[in-house]
């Protein structure tokens, strides 16, 4: 028995992913739980606007915070501000009683805002947008979207690369007459293109199955899915150049996905997040990605308001695909099995 | 002009794997590189597919399309049938389909492997998946052919049919090189290299290696010399350098004595 134990911490001391897990995971749990785990949002991103805008912001709830003042919009500027994402709730003054509109596909702000403003009665008429009974599935499919993305991207592209590298087939590749790039691109295009599928058919099913309306343009959805695809298979890349086996690869992409699935605003509304945690959030693709799925989906937002998420996307996908090809890459390269830097000489003979 | 290595030293960090080892694998000639764990054999037969770059030394090889290699993981893909794997190792190499077919029909009759083609990798036995292995490094007829102990838990009798097909391969004029740790396939092959904690401590035709070796081995219930002894069955060998055993039998030398008395050499000293 004794013996036992000693071996498994033995053991345990040497397996750096199992300890990270045991040592890193639950001070994750405890952080995200502790700080981001908050339905409540404290502060509702607000617009208002029409001529007794200056006299109204004056009077909204400290909950609101207003973050744009327009005497010269109108309803219609109001709805695009929300479409946009520059605010959650717009008041819409001139008229009586004051017009609200709410962005739903904002559940928690939206949540919060309606029964702020259900209080004060007749003073105002609440219209909620994009998701006006407020369906948690209308929000989630579109984050749930990326999720399928970024499982495929990262669990089963580092499987396959590393499946290669323990059976020993990745050194017989690397000796075959082939660009270490056509190797890689050969592996990854079937990832991408069955990622891509599960996308479609997740979108599909989401629209048959929730009613989760797509009321965007689908090539502006399609260009935030490719980019976001090339982050995560760009990980999936790093996973499998970091991992000798499928259960590293399993280990460490867990490590890839759990903060995402936490922290990317899919469950919690990333206004309720502290910004001592919230700067993760910015870190992670499907942060941004969420915010273009959930735009196009619900808000039909147009390309130029949706630029900053796709930027960082395009950003992180040069990066991260680049960076981990390269490195990949690296494996397959001739004469890299020494560590010695000294050149290689090596001769070719005729055949 | 050959392929091999020559004065091939290989560091990794701190690590000396190759030390200053020539191997010449001339075309239509077995040469076998033998070792035990440890000695540098993969070291040797990934530096002469490229993998491996030296730290000091030549390597000189054919253009990749004119290698074949088998790693010691025999190399194939399990979740593949036999045919699939020769036809994308076919493709890899740019077989046209005519070709890949008439090579993969020829491959699989040599081997035996016909009545397995539609098997997956993963359900073949340990010897089947070896000369599965061994016909894909084949299938594109290379000139060179690297194999990293391809016989390495394979069963007797598939044994006996990879060498025939290492014979045959030999015979149409390729160059073979393999690892191996079995000492009795090191005096199958034409040319043996024996490779010790990364130095070669013999090489030759092995015949010509046993017979040049000085000195004379002994039986021996009670060992003189510890250090130049070892367990042979239910007694010792003893060897003697100058051939003047006090007692004992003198036995024929093979190479496994061989090998072990130049690795007691170098482990006491050139003079022990």
């Amino acid at each position: 028995m004794r013996a036992m134990v000693s071996k498994e911490f033995r053991e345990l001391r040497r397996d750096r992913r199992t300890v990270a897990m045991i040592v890193f995971l639950p001070i994750l749990l405890l952080v995200v739980f502790g700080y981001a785990a908050n339905f409540s949002v404290d502060s509702i991103s607000t617009a208002v606007v029409g001529p007794q805008a200056d006299q109204v912001q004056t009077q909204v709830p400290e909950q609101f915070e207003v973050v744009q003042v327009d005497p010269d919009a109108d309803a219609d500027d109001a709805q695009d501000l929300l479409v946009r994402d520059e605010a959650d709730v717009a008041l819409v003054t001139g008229t009586t009683p004051v017009t609200v509109y709410v962005d739903g596909s904002a559940l928690f702000s939206a949540q919060a805002a309606v029964s702020a403003f259900n209080r004060l009665g007749d003073q105002v008429q609440v219209e909620v947008l994009f998701n006006p009974d407020l369906q948690t599935s209308w929000v989630m499919v579109p984050a749930i979207i990326g999720l399928i993305l970024a499982f495929i991207g990262t669990v089963v592209t580092s499987i396959g690369l590393v499946k290669e590298r323990e059976r020993g087939t990745l050194e017989q590749l690397a000796v075959m007459p082939i660009r270490p790039s056509t190797v890689i691109l050969g592996k990854i295009t079937p990832y991408f293109v069955l990622a891509s599928l599960d996308m479609a058919i997740v979108t599909l099913l989401g629209i048959w199955l929730f009613d989760v309306p797509f009321n965007g343009n689908p090539l502006v959805f399609a260009l935030g899915a490719g980019l976001f695809l090339f982050v995560v298979l760009g990980l999936g890349v790093f996973i499998s150049t970091v991992s000798t086996t499928v259960g590293q690869a399993i280990q460490t992409a867990f490590f890839f996905l759990l903060p995402q699935i936490l922290l990317s605003g899919m469950i919690f509304p990333l206004e309720a997040i502290p910004w001592g945690v919230r700067w993760i959030s910015y870190l992670l693709p499907l942060t941004y990605f969420t915010e273009i799925s959930q735009g196009v989906m619900l808000r039909g937002a147009p390309l130029d308001s949706l630029w900053l998420p796709v930027l960082v996307l395009a950003l992180m996908a040069v990066l991260v695909f680049t960076g981990s090809v390269l490195r990949f890459r690296r494996s397959l390269a001739p004469g890299t099995g020494a560590r010695s830097g000294r050149r290689h000489a090596r001769e070719k003979v005729p055949a | 002009m050959s392929a091999g290595v020559s004065n091939l030293t290989v560091r990794f960090g701190d690590t000396i794997a190759l030390d200053d080892v020539t191997v010449d694998v001339p075309p239509g000639r077995i040469s076998a590189v033998v070792g035990g764990d440890g000695a540098g054999k993969t070291t040797l037969m990934r530096a002469l597919v490229g993998r491996v770059a030296p730290s000091h030394g030549h390597i000189s090889s054919p253009p990749e399309q004119e290698i074949g290699y088998q790693p010691a993981t025999s190399g194939t893909w399990p979740d593949l049938t036999v045919d699939e794997n020769l036809a994308f190792v076919g493709g890899m190499y740019g077989l046209s389909t005519a070709a890949l077919h008439r090579r993969r029909d020829e491959l699989l009759d040599r081997s035996g492997l016909t009545a397995a083609r539609d098997r997956l990798a993963s359900r073949l036995s340990g010897g089947m998946r070896t000369k599965l292995g061994f016909c894909m490094a084949l299938m594109h007829n290379p000139s060179l052919l690297v194999l990293d102990e391809p016989s390495t838990g394979v069963d007797p009798v598939s044994r006996v049919e990879l060498w025939r097909l290492l014979a045959e391969s030999a015979a149409s004029g390729t160059a073979v090189v393999l690892a191996t740790t079995y000492m009795d396939e090191g005096e199958r092959a034409a040319y043996v290299t024996v490779l010790d904690r990364g130095r070669a401590l013999l090489a030759g035709p092995p015949a010509q290696v046993v017979a040049s070796f000085p000195g004379t081995v002994v039986t021996t219930p009670r060992p003189v010399r510890q250090e130049m002894s070892w367990r042979h069955a239910d007694g010792y060998r003893e060897w003697w350098p100058d051939g003047t055993a006090p007692g004992g039998r003198t036995v024929d030398l093979d190479l496994e004595d061989v090998a072990i008395v130049a690795a007691l050499q170098t482990e006491n000293g050139a003079n022990a």
